[in-house]
């Protein structure tokens, strides 16, 4: 072992009460060293278990490795383990006493895109991870044009074997310019460059003093520490009626109340809303969360809203305020992930499913292909292929209510179905 | 749920969010969900999330329980003072009455864990339901880090690893043929100690045997199973009183328990907090048989 997970004490396993949530995302290939990075946050983090590690050290010794292959720890399906691939997204957890964490663990090279933008989708962070022999890669860039298209709000670029390099701090910067050159084309609120070694521990958990010349925090102190709340939307009240409330019983005879997720801004009882498509106006006489009422609600809370007059709303409307609404329309322009064989084509009929409704779609233009490699948009292509990204015009049965994605990535997102085999084949986000 | 002045809430609250969500979509677009009840903490926590996502209506959906007749009495109390309380209808599904309706086998080597799947299987073919909620989450074993919170399953209620649809955003498909059941994980994203927190918070009745007390067991493989009309020790096997106590329940034949002195609520997260292994490896026998045992049980249509 390579690895000093020296004894904590239990307190510091123990989540504080009030301990926040980061997801992120990372994608890449095994020989990055994203898995190693990924075992090495989750053991020194203690999220792995001892009959965990016994299996992996017994595989690594079998094996005849001079030290315990970490990667082994999210090694998934024994399918995976046959083939000596990944092959889809795998979850895991780990928590810190200041915070808990989800990673989105994407393969690096199989529906790379597919993969990447569904662990994207959800995340606060992206993790690029870039080999310091190799510098930046087709690759790594193609990692970075997906986050930002996905609106992930804070990346970080872990340069990774630097143990290989000498800690040479001149291999570093050189990589961290030419990134942060790339990076200006794309929209990147905050970017975090870090020098590490996955595999000897430097500055993953704790400061190495093997690279004295980086004078910026280890990969988890950054994770640890970073602010995110501020990222979510607290100017545009959204609030997608997920279900109605309607208990018909002796007690809550009257009860009529709309049940949801905050999608953006903060609602508060005596707030005049507009519930839309139907356009009528009214006000939120109480927000209820299970038996109690709470003064305000705002994202991510799931809430029950109760209005004041008995206006007709159901699942699939949107309440919001009078002077701050969403575009409604059938006209969708957005940015497709596709991902199915079948090529995305002009005069298709699919399912959209946006917030809480669910329309049919029909696409009216392929208007351009996104080479993710190089941002270049190669118009009059008419198709996307599997795993292609393109500028798409949909028309739907129904009004949506939308926003641009980069202002909100609830109610700027949607996903496509096919109605014949109820696969899930597109991602879309919509244009502002 | 407390709020901060800088519109954040605590990661409890946002799991408890995301599940809220979770139960209110598949309620919304399935047109006969079911909550499948095991009588194990994590399905208690699935009742209690219910309870508010609905509240004051109640639950629009059944309970599903598959009793295996090897279940703990403890758990079969608790059981019924949660349909009770909720008043929710309650479906049983029993293994032993599936094995005398000829459609799941005994041939005496098979474990009741095992002959839950044809059981469960039949059980939502008979009542025709579309959804059932399970209380799986990805932490416990990596088969499950995989799988989808909308985890689709064909006519034969199998799952297909490598033919996932690609969840993103919430924005879950609740498509199906003809046939085919969802199985809907509220729990997904939460880890073993956010579960023992949120009981801890929202003071959940969770079956006694969870906390420390004196039991006759019997160590074997490893393990220290409860003795009962159905586990009685072998030739060389013996049985010793010890203070103990589960971390997971099943089946009694195959749920083992821990050496504990942990009798309250905050003793067990502090136990959990430090322990070292998974709770599956410390207590179930049914992963153990193999690396892979949860991947192909829950291909067969496991829970």
């Amino acid at each position: 072992m390579t690895s000093q997970t020296d004894g904590a004490s239990a307190a510091d396993a123990l989540i504080e009460r009030d301990a926040d949530l980061l997801r992120f995302a990372t994608a890449g290939s095994v020989d990055d060293g994203k898995s190693t990075l990924i075992g090495r946050l989750l053991l020194d983090s203690k999220a792995i278990f001892e009959d965990q590690l016994e299996a992996v050290e017994a595989t690594s010794q079998s094996r005849g490795y001079d030290y315990t292959d970490l990667a082994l720890l999210t090694d998934g399906l024994r399918s995976e383990r046959e083939q000596g691939i990944t092959i889809d997204v795998a979850y895991r957890y780990f928590a810190t006493p200041k915070r808990k964490f989800i990673i989105a663990d994407t393969p690096g090279h199989v529906q790379y895109t597919r993969n990447m933008v569904t662990g994207a989708s959800t995340a606060d962070l992206g993790l690029v991870l870039v080999d310091a022999r190799q510098g930046l890669t087709e690759q790594s860039r193609r990692h970075a044009v997906l986050l930002s298209l996905l609106r992930v709000p804070h990346l970080v670029l872990a340069v990774n074997k630097m143990d290989l390099v000498d800690y040479d701090r001149k291999i570093f910067e050189k990589i961290d310019e030419e990134f942060t050159t790339f990076a200006s084309r794309l929209n990147i609120p905050d970017l975090q460059a870090i020098p590490i070694s996955a595999l000897q521990g430097d500055n993953v958990v704790t400061r190495s003093d093997k690279m004295g010349w980086y004078e910026g925090p280890s990969l988890m102190h950054h994770l640890e520490h970073l602010h995110i709340a501020s990222d979510r939307e607290l100017r545009d009240v959204r609030f997608p009626v997920q279900y109605v409330i309607r208990p018909k019983s002796d007690q809550y005879h009257d009860y009529r109340g709309y049940a949801g997720q905050v999608a953006g801004g903060v609602l508060k009882p005596g707030d005049e809303v507009l519930v839309l498509p139907s356009g009528m106006t009214s006000k939120i006489e109480a927000i209820d969360y299970f038996d109690s009422q709470i003064p305000e609600a705002f994202a991510p809370m799931s809430v029950v809203v109760r209005l004041a007059d008995d206006v007709d709303v159901s699942r699939g409307d949107m309440i919001c305020r009078t002077r701050n609404a969403p575009e409604q329309t059938q006209d969708i322009d957005a940015m497709v992930c596709w991902m199915t064989n079948a090529p995305l084509r002009p005069r298709a009929k699919l399912a959209i499913k946006h917030t809480t409704r669910t329309a049919r779609a029909l696409v009216k233009d392929v208007q351009y292909r996104l080479d993710v490699n190089t941002l270049h948009r190669d118009q009059g292509v008419g198709e996307l292929g599997l795993n292609e990204i393109g500028r798409v015009q949909l028309r739907t049965t129904q009004p949506l209510m939308v926003d641009p994605y980069e202002r909100n990535r609830t109610t700027g997102s949607f996903i496509l179905i096919d109605e014949a085999t109820g696969v899930t084949v597109g991602a879309g986000m919509i244009n502002g | 749920m407390s709020t901060h002045a800088d519109y954040r809430i605590s990661q409890l609250d946002q799991l408890e969010a995301e599940s809220i969500h979770i139960f209110r979509e598949a309620a919304a677009e399935f047109e006969k969900p079911v909550l499948m009840f095991s009588g194990g903490k994590d399905s208690i926590v699935m009742m209690r999330l219910a309870e508010k996502a609905f509240f004051p209506a109640k639950l629009p959906f059944p309970v599903l329980q598959v009793d295996t007749g090897y279940d703990f009495p403890e758990v079969l109390a608790t059981r019924d003072h949660w349909v009770d309380r909720l008043g929710v209808r309650l479906v049983i599904a029993s293994v032993e009455e599936a094995i005398a309706n000829g459609i799941v086998i005994d041939d005496g080597r098979t474990s009741r864990n095992r002959l839950q799947i044809g059981t469960l299987l039949n059980a939502i073919e008979e009542e025709g339901f579309t959804a059932a909620f399970g209380g799986g989450r990805r932490d416990e074993e990596k088969a499950r880090a995989k799988e989808r919170i909308y985890s689709h399953r064909d006519e034969f209620g199998q799952w297909d690893p490598k033919n996932q649809r690609p969840e993103l955003w919430a924005l879950y498909n609740g498509r199906l043929h003809e046939g085919e059941h969802m199985r809907v994980f509220p729990l997904s994203n939460w880890t073993e100690l956010d579960i023992w927190h949120y009981i801890a918070r929202e003071q959940i009745e969770i079956p006694s045997i969870y906390f420390a007390h004196r039991r006759r067991v019997i160590p074997r493989d490893g393990m220290l199973l409860s003795e009962s009309e159905h586990v009685q020790p072998r030739d060389g096997e013996t049985v010793e009183e010890r203070l103990v106590r589960f971390r997971t329940v099943g089946d009694m034949t195959l749920t083992g328990c821990v050496d504990s002195d942990a009798d309250t609520l905050e003793k067990i997260i502090a136990e959990i907090a430090v322990a070292r292994v998974t709770e599956r490896g410390a207590t179930r026998g049914d992963d153990r048989f193999s690396e892979a045992a949860m991947e192909d049980r829950k291909k067969e249509g496991y829970f």
